[in-house]
């Protein structure tokens, strides 16, 4: 089994208010060091061991999992450790 | 005109829909569940707002994929009137039968309240009856309806009279150039944020919405009249 990590986020010229909020707060919190802030989703997948594995998962992010008009992604493939 | 309502698990303006259509036109209407997979019969398309699938992941984003869309995708090449109100935009956005995608309101707020609303283009079988630049009361409901393009689409949208209606005043959520509803190339997809069936009888406080849909029977009429006579 494979374990994939997928990270997506809003591409840069979108702006991001929930961002925006989470950073204001943050400055009214007095961490002044903050320039920007994104949010973005995280969503794993367990997957079937198979040769194309990051060909599929192209795919599904292409189809589903981002919206590519607004969000770009990214993914880790990892071998599932079995405790 | 029979009317088809398409209805998703977590739609909930599916009812104001079909009354619009019913009580407000007189026209026969029925409520098509999203795992049906045909629309033949159907001549005109309601895609309504709500919250399908829970909003998960992005709103419309799992909608898109349901039995009944690759049947909508079909009405809408055949060039039936396909109309997606809120959710049912969102839903458009996602399939890909208008340009571009929905961010969160620029405000992170809801916002429910009804707003005036800017006929830009009043040359669409969908507009017919209202006067171009005409401003009208309709209500809007949704906390994802800042609408997003990039530059090139936009200006495409601009040029070709694409953007049918537009916030008059200020705009709710952030949306680009104001855009509360676009239209596809052919002119019979057009997808709005606002609700024109919430707004579908004066008892409702406006029934500026009704005229959209009289619109869309009387381009029908006129169609199938042609047909008959051609």
């Amino acid at each position: 089994m494979k374990k994939v990590k997928v990270f997506i986020t809003l591409k840069e010229s979108v702006l991001d208010p929930q961002g925006q909020a989470v950073m204001q707060s943050l400055h009214n919190m007095d961490y002044k060091a903050v320039k920007d802030v994104r949010i973005g989703k995280y969503i794993e997948l367990q997957m079937e061991d198979s040769a194309d594995v990051a060909e599929q998962v192209d795919t599904i992010c292409d189809q589903l999992l981002a919206n590519t008009v607004i969000e770009n992604y990214r993914y880790e493939v990892e071998e599932e450790v079995h405790s | 005109m029979k009317t088809a309502v398409i209805v998703f698990p977590g739609s909930n303006c599916d009812q104001d829909m079909y009354y619009a259509i019913k009580d407000g036109l007189g026209e026969e209407v029925d409520y098509v569940w999203h795992a049906e997979t045909s629309l033949d019969g159907y001549d005109a398309i309601m895609i309504p707002g709500g919250f399908s699938y829970g909003d998960y992941l992005r709103s419309g984003a799992i909608a898109r994929f349901a039995g009944i869309m690759p049947a909508v995708i079909k009405a809408a090449k055949e060039g039936k009137p396909v109309l997606g109100v809120c959710n049912g935009f969102q839903i458009l956005l996602e399939a890909g039968l208008l340009p571009g995608a929905m961010l969160k309101n620029k405000h992170l707020k809801f916002i429910c309240e009804t707003v005036n609303l800017q006929v830009k283009n009043n040359d669409t079988q969908f507009t017919k009856l209202y006067n171009q630049d005409e401003v009208i009361r309709i209500p809007i409901a949704h906390g994802e309806g800042n609408y997003f393009c990039d530059d090139e689409t936009l200006k495409e949208l601009q040029e070709n009279n694409r953007i049918v209606f537009t916030y008059s005043g200020e705009n709710p959520n952030g949306s680009r150039a104001d855009i509360a509803g676009i239209i596809n190339e052919a002119g019979n997809v057009l997808g709005m944020m606002p609700h024109p069936e919430r707004a579908a009888d004066a008892l409702l406080g406006s029934d500026d919405g009704l005229r959209l849909f009289r619109s869309i029977l009387n381009h029908w009429r006129e169609s199938t009249h042609a047909a008959y006579t051609s």
